[in-house]
């Protein structure tokens, strides 16, 4: 098989270039394993990301003959080619070949104040939280913080300003939690276009997002409920 | 030169939890080779224990029968004041867990859900579905946001740096920058995981190379109890991915290639509920004998568990299979072979976290306390990780209260800075010698080989033999190119070195212990023997080599009796 795979260190070169590797990876090898077998035994300057190889870590993001996709869990057998085209994630700066700098994607996730505010005391013996309830909160859960969505996302392309859809389900996975308490406050500092109403609702990331999060649907969420929010302060309603 | 009072090496539960506890007055770091996130504690997936008694058949539940099922399941090699400890403090900790926000699963009463795990009496599980590692590590990681930590990401540790008995700092690896650099400390925290990437079949990450413990090793501070090496039962056929003990607790089955339940000759009472060193070498032995599929592996089977309960317990392990194996757990039987999983031993710490070299502390699973003794209950590591991590985050802000107000030593900082960047220059400049990714293959063959599930005195000579091969042969290593930017060629480098020395120790620690013990199975000497070795072994390095003494163990409410099950 042919491993086509962009090179580019910004500290030596003046542009990125794609490299050609020849590997006969076994079927049920995953693309970060050959990845691994290019690297140990032919080139070892070459530098990706990875950790757990088992999709739950979320560092081996890239994109796979166009699609973005972890590295460990896409096989060869699924391929369905003889050429394969390894890029970086897109909508970041390439620190050095496949790594890429993922500081906007953490500076928007620090933005919507991802943790849970319970200002009270611990409970004697924990929060009660009807089942259901809790169980609304794991769709979101589930996010392994890969930044696909936000490599896919159109809006982050053309506005670094966006929070892009990880950090907005986030946010939307603590407004479902019964045991969060922040100000309907926390939720105008997203209210505008950098936050929920930026979204263009193609629903890209809901495509890539290899946990099926489905990130949009927390957008959508919060969308809701801003907007029940302000009716209900118009008619100076209790929230 | 960047200076803290107190640096905490590795971003996962226990080095978040230390980072957490630690006074907010101190300046505090976390230096992760990774993003924190991106930390093997994120792979942990059936539970956390603590004796809540939330679970129907758990009404009766206390700390003290916790106690009791985790020093037997240690095989009576725990300290049991250790074991108190952890145990008591389990039930305040998983309500502090829950106020910051991890989504435990509940019970239809609005109580945190408790579930079934092996070796344990009563259902103490604490859960949210199979992925309570992913959201333990991320609602660390989120409060440590709220409380502003500094992070430095992506920065590998290479040496610690300590003179005459004094802690002075530490060496690192910039991987972004691609430099070297020195930071002085007042007290340091290792949480550095464990070295599961010393075997060729490990659960654990490929990051995994217990580099911290063989650091503090090198920098003479002694390990404890490392020939206790845990394989853990069911792992993925292949790609040696953990299929959580849940599945079991839950009701799976483990069945042999004739169709049998084959526990039922090792473990009549607790099945396939059995510890893992048992159930470990039940499905080891049933694959030696023949009775294992294509004499790879047994299977798990789930089939009768249903959709609806496999979806809703289960919905990680399910997608595992799917994507990784091509099969669907609800419809067929999961293949599964044992592969190395944990490592009991550590560095030698006492139950505040403290080592003998004064302002070093360690927890998580590079520390040995000892709590989980011969062989680790599922669902303690967990537990394990963010207890003694909050009590090494509060033993080193007490130390530094009273210790030195001053961190010094920055001539030596700088000299050790200088040393191993000649050395670098001198690898860089060589242009032959051996690939360090092939002496890593190497490494893994030899420790699977000689160090497994079953060991005998031969077999752990020949390792030694062979481990004074490889590390003639790293002598000789080099790095192709010029890179030194996210240089992985360089991080196996130095992270090799310190996998040697824990190699060492871990075959060293197997030949001497005489006797079968928890995970350590010696076919040449098939039973425990108390009144020989009851005792920890601690293992020292000096420059004639290293230095094997032992130590009692501490014996509580609790004596000795037979391991049955």
């Amino acid at each position: 098989m042919t491993f086509k795979i962009l090179r580019f260190d910004p500290l030596k070169d003046e542009h990125p270039r794609f490299q050609l590797y020849r590997h006969e990876p076994k079927p049920q090898d995953s693309i970060l394993e050959a990845l691994k077998d290019i690297r140990n035994q032919q080139d070892p300057s070459l530098s990706f990301r990875y950790s757990c190889r088992e999709a739950v870590c979320g560092s081996c993001s890239i994109v796979i003959n166009g699609r973005i996709s972890l590295a460990c869990r896409a096989l060869v057998r699924d391929l369905g080619s003889e050429e394969v085209v390894i890029e970086p994630l897109p909508n970041f700066e390439i620190q050095k070949d496949l790594i890429v700098d993922l500081k906007p994607f953490w500076e928007a996730y620090r933005k919507v104040e991802p943790f849970l505010q319970a200002p009270g005391a611990v409970p004697e013996k924990g929060h009660l939280v009807v089942e259901k309830d809790m169980e609304k909160v794991f769709q979101y859960i589930t996010c392994i913080l890969c930044a696909c969505c936000y490599s896919a996302c159109p809006v982050a392309t053309r506005d670094e300003r966006y929070a892009g859809p990880a950090a907005l389900a986030k946010l939307y996975r603590f407004t479902l939690d019964p045991r969060d308490e922040r100000p309907f406050s926390a939720l105008e500092r997203v209210n505008g276009p950098d936050g929920v109403w930026g979204c263009d609702t193609v629903f890209r990331c809901n495509d890539v997002c290899p946990k099926d999060v489905r990130p949009a649907d927390g957008i959508e969420g919060l969308r809701r409920k801003i907007i029940a929010g302000k009716t209900r302060r118009l008619f100076r309603r209790k929230p | 030169m960047l200076t803290h009072d107190l640096l905490i090496v590795g971003g996962g539960l226990a080095g978040l939890s230390a980072a957490l506890s630690a006074d907010p007055g101190l300046r505090v770091g976390v230096i992760s080779k990774v993003h924190p996130v991106r930390s093997h504690s994120v792979a942990a997936q059936g539970g956390i224990n603590a004796a809540l008694a939330n679970h129907p058949n758990g009404v009766d539940d206390t700390w003290e029968k916790h106690a009791f099922d985790t020093i037997k399941g240690s095989d009576y090699l725990a300290d049991q004041d250790a074991v108190e400890l952890l145990c008591r403090r389990a039930i305040p900790t998983i309500y502090d867990l829950d106020h910051w926000g991890v989504p435990f699963s509940r019970f239809a009463a609005g109580t945190i859900a408790q579930r079934p795990f092996g070796g344990a009496g009563f259902p103490r599980t604490c859960y949210a579905a199979d992925r309570t590692g992913q959201v333990l590590l991320h609602t660390l990681y989120e409060q440590a946001v709220r409380r502003n930590v500094t992070f430095y990401d992506e920065w590998l540790v290479t040496d610690i740096i300590v003179r005459d008995g004094k802690l002075h700092g530490l060496l690192t690896y910039d991987l972004a920058g691609g430099e070297i650099i020195p930071l002085r400390a007042r007290a340091v925290i290792f949480a550095t995981g464990g070295y599961g990437r010393i075997y060729l079949r490990s659960t654990n990450a490929y990051i995994n190379f217990g580099s911290g413990i063989g650091m503090a090793y090198k920098a003479g501070i002694p390990l404890k109890d490392m020939e206790f090496v845990q394989f853990h039962p069911t792992t993925l056929c292949g790609k040696n991915i953990l299929i959580t003990e849940a599945a079991r607790g839950d009701g799976g089955y483990l069945v042999n290639a004739k169709g049998r339940r084959f526990m039922e000759d090792y473990a009549p009472k607790a099945m396939e509920l059995a510890p893992r060193d048992i159930v470990a070498r039940s499905i080891q032995t049933e694959i030696d004998k023949g009775n294992g599929f294509d004499n790879e592996y047994v299977h798990l089977d789930l089939r009768h568990l249903g959709r609806e309960k496999i979806l809703k317990l289960l919905p990680g392990i399910r997608e595992i299979c799917l994507h990784f194996a091509g099969l669907d757990p609800i419809d067929q039987p999961i293949p599964i072979q044992p592969a190395q999983h944990y490592s009991m031993g550590g560095i030698d710490v006492d139950a505040t976290c403290a080592s003998p070299v004064e302002g070093f502390f360690a927890a998580g699973e590079c520390a040995c306390v000892s709590v989980h003794g011969a062989n680790r209950l599922g669902g303690n590591s967990l537990l394990e990780a963010i207890v003694f991590g909050k009590i090494a985050g509060e033993s080193a802000s007490l130390y530094l209260r009273d210790g030195p107000f001053e961190a010094g030593g920055d001539k030596e900082l700088a000299e050790t800075a200088r040393a191993l960047m000649s050395r670098m220059r001198s690898i860089h400049e060589r242009k032959a010698g051996e690939n360090v990714f092939q002496l890593l293959n190497r490494l893994k063959r030899l420790m699977s080989d000689t160090a497994g599930i079953f060991r005998d005195a031969a077999t752990l000579r020949r390792g030694l033999e062979e481990l004074a091969e490889l590390r003639d042969a790293y002598r000789r290593v080099f790095i192709h190119g010029t890179c030194v930017r996210y240089c992985q060629e360089m991080v196996v480098l130095v992270e090799f070195e310190h996998m040697l020395e824990i190699a060492e120790v871990i075959l060293l620690g197997a030949l001497n212990r005489e006797e079968t013990r928890g995970s350590h199975f010696r076919t040449d000497f098939p039973k425990r023997n108390d009144s020989s070795w009851l005792k920890h072994t601690i293992i020292t390095r000096s420059d004639q080599g290293p230095g094997i003494s032992y130590r009692d163990v501490q014996i509580g409410r609790y004596a000795p009796q037979e391991r049955v099950y």
